[in-house]
């Protein structure tokens, strides 16, 4: 499969690898996947006192459009506030990354993970709104 | 027609920026020495074999009998017993139709393995929904069938059994002499898929009470497109043909046949023949330095299938915690292929694995490394230096490596599956 060379990119130079500390009560951790599906996204976001995403990593078990998709969504994330991350859509990440039909599931678990992430920075800080 | 042995194996080069090929069992280059006896074959004896009433073909017959000699040569059998055909598709497709169709008032049931190739698979498929029973046996988690299960799987109503000699993912030998003499015992016929083995490990028709055997070319230094069925005289088997016409090959496939393809295959075969003790130790050596290498520089890796009955040039080996796609995006230098769901079109992780009791975890996390003649040990030590640093890189980036350093158990954990 010919991968588009917003992909290869992000392959070869992934944004924001690592990790930020769990405990830490600004940061959310979104996990999402199953490794028996082939892809595990684990999503972190620290989150200022102003409600704005200040840093985002990612760690990543997947092919490179899954690798692509959440290298992507840190970028995107970082700036905004959690209302805006969480309006992120799969097809967003799927048309700027041109995805193949066969991968867009790669596009949805990143959208996932953004969501985990959100959810479980907003349990921890005790803002979980009522609709969630 | 060259004299065997007195050319020795030439060299091929790469083209410049080419990835180092490492999928022999997908395909080979064609042997130069095999292309150089194929080109007269092409323009200027160019009859049709089947001409009896001038030379050209006459010429092209005689070539055609050549081949097929050197073709039953290289598996003990009579040339007369040899049947061209396009390829180990359809001799799979004519072996299991042409005797399920010739015996079906007496005999109605079929015995394969659940890691054979996808023709064969598919063939039987198609057969059980013409009403023959087909019995799918599993295999242990070396990758081969269990002997006590063949035997009480075989009835009285068992027309054909159909067990490859040679995994295509996982390179292992099933008991091939083992299985020609119960099923013989028991009055059925025996069916062998030999796309990965012929030329790869001595065979022998008679020896191993083969019935039919399936071939081809291009697995073995030859042209594509042909292939050839090893069908049984003595006992007789029959089949009914899948292609009917001007009753070519003993009628059981009509059709001319392509001259240059098949003194290209005969040739492919002779030269696998004259050297395959060699060339089966140089691929172990090599094979050896590859699992070495890779086993010296990373923790967490394991090899699929059984490694001690396996055909010297294949590896398969997954590399825990890294997904086979991701990682063959991060060895491009190199062209193997992954047992991962991504690189296939039903989205599921290999089969083969699966059926050997692979996790499906681990499943998604393999690759095959497929060598063969033109192969060097630099290829190997290129090989080598590329998957260790992307299996590196890979792991830095992946969440489950860094559970397993912390020591959590990912089955422990709850995934959603999507």
């Amino acid at each position: 499969m010919a991968y588009s060379e917003k992909v290869i990119d992000h392959y070869e130079h992934p944004r924001n690898v690592g990790a930020l500390d769990k405990d830490d009560g600004a940061v959310g951790t979104g996990l999402v996947g199953a490794p028996a599906c082939g892809d595990v996204m684990k999503l972190q976001i620290k989150v200022s006192a102003e409600g704005i995403i200040e840093d985002a990593k990612f760690k990543t078990f997947g092919c490179g459009s899954a690798i692509a998709s959440s290298s992507l969504v840190t970028e995107w994330v970082k700036g905004k506030t959690l209302d805006e991350a969480a309006a992120i859509k799969n097809t967003d990440i799927a048309q700027e990354l041109a995805l193949p039909p066969v991968k867009i599931h790669c596009s949805v678990l990143a959208e996932d993970a953004i969501k985990a992430a959100i959810a479980d920075y907003r349990k921890k800080s005790g803002k979980e709104e009522a609709a969630e | 027609m060259t004299a065997l042995g007195t050319k020795p194996c030439p060299k091929l080069t790469r083209p410049a920026g080419a990835p180092v090929y490492l999928d022999y069992q997908a395909t080979t280059p064609c042997d130069p020495r095999v292309v150089e006896t194929m080109l007269p074959w092409f323009t200027e004896k160019f009859g049709n074999p089947h001409s009896r009433n001038h030379r050209y073909g006459w010429e092209a017959e005689e070539a055609v009998e050549l081949a097929r000699e050197q073709i039953a040569a290289v598996i003990g059998a009579d040339p007369k017993e040899v049947i061209f055909t396009s390829g180990a598709t359809e001799s799979n497709n004519l072996a299991l139709k042409g005797v399920a169709h010739f015996y079906r008032e007496k005999k109605n049931h079929i015995i394969t393995v659940v890691t054979e190739h996808k023709c064969v698979l598919d063939t039987c498929r198609y057969l059980e929904q013409e009403g023959f029973k087909v019995t799918y046996l599993p295999v242990q988690t070396n990758g081969l069938i269990d002997m006590a299960e063949l035997e009480a799987a075989i009835t009285d109503q068992t027309a054909i059994v159909s067990v490859m000699a040679v995994n295509n993912e996982i390179g292992v030998i099933q008991p091939i002499a083992e299985i020609g003499a119960l099923c013989r015992k028991k009055g059925a016929f025996f069916h062998t898929d030999c796309a990965q083995a012929v030329g790869k490990i001595p065979l022998d028709v008679n020896a191993m009470n083969i019935d039919l055997m399936s071939i081809s070319a291009h697995k073995l230094y030859g042209p594509k497109g042909i292939g050839a069925l090893y069908v049984r005289r003595r006992p007789r088997v029959r089949l009914v043909p899948l292609i009917t016409g001007g009753g070519q090959e003993r009628g059981m496939r009509s059709g001319t046949l392509p001259t240059p393809l098949c003194v290209g295959f005969g040739e492919a075969c002779a030269i696998a023949k004259a050297e395959m003790a060699a060339e089966s130790q140089r691929l172990t050596d090599l094979r050896n330095r590859l699992l070495g290498g890779l086993r010296q520089r990373l923790p967490e890796i394991y090899v699929n299938g059984d490694l001690d009955n396996r055909i010297p040039g294949n590896l398969n080996v997954s590399f825990a915690f890294v997904e086979g796609e991701g990682l063959m995006m991060g060895v491009k230098e190199l062209a193997v292929s992954s047992g991962s769901a991504c690189t296939s079109a039903s989205l599921e992780p290999s089969y083969v694995l699966r059926a050997l009791g692979v996790d499906v975890e681990m499943a998604h996390t393999s690759l095959r490394f497929g060598l063969g003649r033109f192969t060097t040990g630099e290829d190997i030590d290129f090989a080598i230096d590329h998957i260790v640093d992307a299996v590196e890189h890979l792991r830095a980036m992946s969440p489950l490596w860094d559970m397993h350093l912390e020591g959590v158990d990912i089955k422990s954990i709850e995934w959603a599956e999507h």
